[in-house]
């Protein structure tokens, strides 16, 4: 990278079912508003607007970046829209990175969002191929047969999916932006919660949220003039690979591995699981925390889950994984990758409030979309590297 | 006066399709009760639906390959919640199946079992409509059903399992 970037501003919403109290405009300004406010900044000093979000169906509103710049400051500057799937909040933040990254821009505000109540996601994922029967019930529908392609391959208990649900459930009663919060939540519980999309539990599963997150991502310059903390960028990577092709590996894919093999060999990472302090991953559904420890180099082909057994990927363990509660708490759609890469700068910066991980230099935020086939990535640290 | 905090819009998307050369054909073999599918002539694997190009290599498909109404279960889903779009009622089996001679699963509605007994591994075949319904269209195969031949041990299942 030509020019050092750094995260100055984080802001998000309170993710909810439906925010009837706000429309996209009023949302994805509440998260701008609060990134502004932390980095100290106003709308007129930033220089170019990047927004992403996941399919427009998700709303039904065909080009909302239209009118969305308009309501974040955005007239008169360059302003630019990202769309990877679900990986698309960490796509947005690494665009936004770039362009201070190659000297092009000092101060740019990225936004990403969904706001799932205005209509019908699982409606929208459900595509009616043209001469084929409809079976795909949804993202879910589509992920449960890699998860039990991993149960097999994996030998894993039957209750890690549980014990990964348990811990972001108790993660998200720390963060006060969650969306589900489940006080008093138990492994009972989460056990006892029907199957959906068998052998994806209720209460395995991420919810549909409106919500959005925002950053400001600065220049060194700026970065060294901001009185709160920054986030150094250390390295930004994305991948993607067809969602089908003989002989693929849905469940530990090429392109994740081949984006995490770049991304550590750019941050000067040689072995991830001891350098790396915390990590925030998108886990919409439990099973793929030990699926993307072992994508992301973090354990062992098929050894994943030993580490979320062992507690290793608890607040208190090795490595903390999903400390804000994750997608399984939250998951405003286009923003659940941006929030991955919020909650990692401001682990590093020392803003993560009651999860805080003490001490945390360098931490990873993960973002993956489409049949695991989009991947974004970023490594954050609290010194420049 | 109550103010109007949201209004109702429903969307819709309307499209006529047009099949590539490849569909085609393989759509023409389909009314006639039989599956032809697409070889890559770099790395010789067969895509059934036919696809015009290997997603693997980036070059076009070239020859037809009959290949089989019977396959392999590599991984399933049971759904257990009802789907908009979806005109099958809960629980039903929606299987990855890999058809012999193929080398590309795609995900199909098994049926004439219960959910439970379904399995990685499991042979199944094709149970298709009364001649008289077919057209150019998958869905002449009204679902798959175990077909009693021995599982297939998943070793022999490369990647996909």
């Amino acid at each position: 990278m030509a020019q050092r970037c750094a995260v100055t501003g984080v802001g998000q919403t309170r993710h909810d079912n439906k925010r009837i109290d706000v429309s996209q405009f009023g949302l994805v300004r509440e998260a701008a508003i609060r990134a502004l406010e932390d980095a100290e900044l106003t709308w007129s000093d930033i220089d170019a607007l990047v927004i992403g979000k996941a399919p427009d169906l998700f709303e039904g509103v065909m080009m909302p970046e239209l009118f969305l710049a308009e309501a974040l400051g955005g007239t008169g500057k360059p302003m630019l829209r990202v769309h990877t799937a679900g990986s698309v909040g960490g796509a947005t933040a690494i665009v936004a990175a770039s362009l201070v990254e190659a000297g092009v821009h000092e101060r740019v505000l990225t936004v990403s969002y969904e706001k799932q109540s205005e209509s019908n996601a699982m409606w929208a994922l459900s595509i009616r191929v043209p001469f084929q029967q409809a079976v795909v019930a949804g993202a879910g529908g589509f992920f449960a047969p890699l998860i039990r392609s991993y149960m097999r391959r994996s030998g894993a208990p039957e209750d890690t999916g549980i014990r990964v649900a348990l811990k972001d459930r108790r993660n998200a009663l720390k963060n006060p932006y969650a969306h589900l919060r489940f006080p008093d939540i138990t492994f009972e519980q989460i056990a006892d919660s029907p199957m959906l999309w068998d052998p994806i539990r209720y209460l395995e599963t991420c919810p549909s949220s409106d919500g959005a997150c925002a950053m400001v991502l600065a220049s060194e310059s700026v970065a060294k003039r901001a009185r709160r903390t920054p986030a150094w960028v250390h390295a930004t990577a994305m991948r993607s690979e067809p969602t089908q092709f003989a002989g693929r590996d849905q469940v530990n894919p090429q392109a994740g591995k081949d984006c995490a093999k770049d991304l550590y060999a750019k941050a000067g990472i040689s072995d991830p699981r001891r350098e790396i302090d915390c990590a925030e991953i998108y886990v919409p559904f439990s099973w793929f925390e030990p699926m993307w420890l072992e994508n992301l180099g973090f354990a062992d082909d098929r050894e994943g889950w030993r580490m979320t057994y062992e507690g290793v990927t608890a607040l208190d363990g090795d490595l903390p994984v999903n400390m804000s509660g994750g997608v399984l708490s939250s998951n405003p759609i286009g923003a659940s990758g941006m929030l991955r890469f919020a909650e990692a700068a401001n682990q590093v910066r020392g803003l993560a409030g009651e999860h805080q991980i003490q001490g945390a230099q360098r931490a990873l935020g993960h973002a993956y979309g489409g049949g695991s086939q989009y991947f974004s990535m970023w490594i954050v640290g609290s010194e420049p590297r | 006066m109550k103010p109007v905090t949201s209004i109702e819009t429903p969307t819709r998307l309307e499209y006529e399709f047009t099949a590539s050369g490849a569909q085609a054909e393989f759509l023409e073999n389909i009314a006639r009760g039989r599956l032809v599918g697409k070889r890559c002539p770099r790395c010789e694997k067969v895509y059934v639906p036919a696809r015009g190009n290997c997603p693997r290599c980036g070059i076009a498909t070239s020859d037809s390959v009959d290949v089989s109404d019977h396959g392999t279960v590599t991984t399933f889903c049971i759904v257990r919640v009802p789907s908009q779009n979806i005109e099958l009622d809960p629980p039903y089996c929606a299987a990855n199946v890999l058809l012999d001679g193929s080398d590309m699963p795609f995900i199909t509605l098994l049926g004439e079992c219960e959910v439970e007994d379904v399995r990685i591994g499991m042979r199944v075949e094709a149970v298709w409509k009364p001649k008289q319904e077919w057209g150019p269209t998958f869905e002449n195969i009204r679902h798959f059903r175990p077909s009693g031949e021995p599982d297939v041990p998943v070793e022999k299942l490369g990647a996909w399992v």
